[in-house]
């Protein structure tokens, strides 16, 4: 067995332990960390693949930055467990069905004739830029499906803010702009006054 | 005695081998950064003491020569190793202690990739700068966690300033460096330094001005210095999220925060100041560099990567002891309102010199 598959096997196991900790952890703030613990295992996962420039961008985007909101929100809410779990039973068999469907799906994409065994391709030479052959592909032969997915994105922060944005009155706000071009002028006046006498 | 050791080395399978001599590279990084994380603390008080017309530590010397104090941060470091580390009673323990790790793992690793001179660098990976953006983005878990867990108002309060000064920054930092990256045409730092090659007048400070400055205010953002540091705010939350935290946990964090100091200025230095590239090529003729010893201290070397670092580093201790303190509101302002459009207009400004070709920086491409 190669170092590869040495690896491979670590940041794979650990993933999964990773994975199957968020959805049985009882706390939910832990159970955020161990999501951002997930993602760490899989962009080792995707190193090992030589997609380091997607691995990075994963840390760097979910874990550096979606799940601190995430784990934000989750430290803010007083999460109640008993409640919960309240409806488990209920939902179980919504939840069976799901998994079920879930994992044909997953087995007939993995185990079928996509993934199915063929050997691996040859690593690529070294001096092949992961971040420059994506950057190539995404801004010629992708350009129109990138672009509308940018836009789509933006629709989805401008909508988002929109839905928040409210205005509310008897608000005091600073303007700086004024804070600044406020003169000496402004707000002393200068008296010229006799001094009084001492009785 | 010798042979016997070769012999030794000789005996022990290649893949173990590899891995000897990358943790030996890694302990030659970091034991020099440990420290000159100490003696920056002993700066940091010299250098304010001086600014406010004080000594500073002048007492603490070694084998009884006082040495202007030079022997404080050992005795510091000592104090805080034998202190004893009080977990609030209703902390989550696990996590309490795991936030101070977590803190100064991203400030260490983000060293990997820095180039110190033109072949000393540990990992010369090809998409270093991004590495360097990921996993100093994994820093603000140390804050988040050591709040959450501390279970005390304060901390939790802390934790979120920081945590929302962090993230915000984040972004105008990286739009400085994605100038950066179009300005060098590569996202490896060694790369970048080359780029830069020519002189002072070559470097990347003049066509990326804004983005320079930008990038190195957000730096002391990040990194929850003065003016920037609600996130400790003495004066109104006590000490922000390591509140609660004390001896060698407390100490984590501020080898943590120090050691993200001088990683964000040896950053700024190789992208904005060429890195280990000397200031004298081009002014002086080429025969200068060959003189023996003195040539090679005006050419290029780790010693003015090392100069340029210490100069940022100089400017942290100088704003600590000039400006009072950003209100919080101030911070988010300036951050999102004003850094980030600056950043995205001075983008097109950069694409628009490479595509003129502007001398003496973009006409090589």
């Amino acid at each position: 067995m190669g170092i590869e598959k040495i690896i491979f096997y670590v940041f794979a196991a650990l993933s999964v332990y990773g994975a199957l900790m968020v959805i049985t952890v009882r706390n939910p703030v832990k159970a955020a960390l161990y999501l951002v613990f997930t993602f760490f295992a899989s962009a080792g996962v995707w190193i090992l693949l030589e997609a380091e420039f997607l691995a990075i961008v994963l840390v760097l985007v979910y874990v550096g930055a979606v799940m601190v909101l995430f784990l934000f929100v989750v430290m803010m809410l007083d999460i109640n467990l008993a409640q919960l779990r309240a409806g488990f039973v209920r939902y179980l068999p919504v939840g069976v069905a799901v998994a079920v469907a879930f994992a044909v799906m997953l087995i007939m994409l993995v185990g079928g004739d996509w993934f199915g065994g063929f050997a691996p391709p040859p690593p690529s030479p070294a001096e092949v830029s992961n971040t420059r052959e994506l950057g190539r592909l995404l801004y010629t032969v992708y350009v129109y499906p990138f672009e509308i997915a940018a836009v789509i994105l933006l629709v989805a922060i401008v909508a988002a803010i929109a839905l928040t944005l409210r205005r509310r009155s008897g608000v005091k706000y600073q303007t700086p702009g004024q804070q600044i071009a406020v003169r000496r002028q402004d707000r002393i006046r200068m008296i010229d006054m006799p001094s009084e006498e001492r009785k | 005695m010798m042979d016997w050791f070769v012999e030794l080395w000789q005996a022990v399978p290649l893949g173990v081998q590899t891995v000897v001599i990358i943790l030996l590279q890694i302990i030659a990084i970091v034991l020099p950064l440990m420290l000159c994380v100490a003696y920056l603390t002993y700066a940091e008080r010299k250098v304010i003491g001086a600014m406010q017309i004080r000594m500073g530590p002048n007492r603490v010397g070694f084998f009884g020569h006082r040495l202007w104090g030079l022997g404080q941060p050992i005795a510091d470091a000592v104090k805080l190793m034998f202190k004893e580390i009080v977990i609030p009673a209703g902390a989550n323990r696990g996590l309490f202690l795991l936030a101070p790790v977590l803190s100064i793992g991203p400030a260490l690793a983000a060293w990997a990739v820095v180039p110190f001179d033109a072949h000393l660098v540990l990992a010369d990976i090809d998409a270093g700068l991004l590495y360097v953006l990921a996993v100093t983005s994994i820093g603000v878990y140390g804050v988040i966690i050591a709040g959450w867990a501390s279970n005390s108002k304060y901390a939790l309060l802390g934790a979120m300033r920081s945590g929302a000064q962090i993230v915000s920054y984040e972004i105008a930092m990286g739009f400085a460096l994605v100038g950066v990256l179009m300005a060098g045409g590569s996202l490896n730092l060694g790369s970048i330094v080359r780029a830069q090659e020519g002189g002072v007048l070559h470097w990347f400070w003049i066509p990326l001005l804004p983005l320079f400055v930008i990038y190195f205010v957000s730096a002391v953002a990040e990194t929850n210095r003065a003016p920037f540091d609600v996130a400790e705010g003495e004066s109104e939350i006590v000490a922000g999220f390591h509140v609660e935290y004390s001896g060698m946990a407390f100490a984590v964090f501020f080898l943590a925060e120090y050691a993200n100091m001088i990683l964000v200025s040896g950053l700024t230095a190789i992208m904005f100041l060429g890195g280990w590239l000397s200031p004298l090529q081009g002014l002086l003729p080429e025969s200068a560099f060959g003189v023996p010893v003195i040539g090679a201290l005006l050419g290029d070397g780790i010693h003015w990567f090392i100069i340029k670092t210490a100069f940022f580093l100089f400017l942290f201790l100088w704003f600590r002891a000039t400006f009072p303190r950003y209100r919080y509101d101030q911070i988010m302002r300036l951050g999102w309102k004003i850094f980030i459009p600056i950043t995205i207009v001075w983008l097109l400004v950069v694409g628009v010199m490479i595509l003129a070709g502007l001398p003496p920086w973009f006409d090589g491409a």
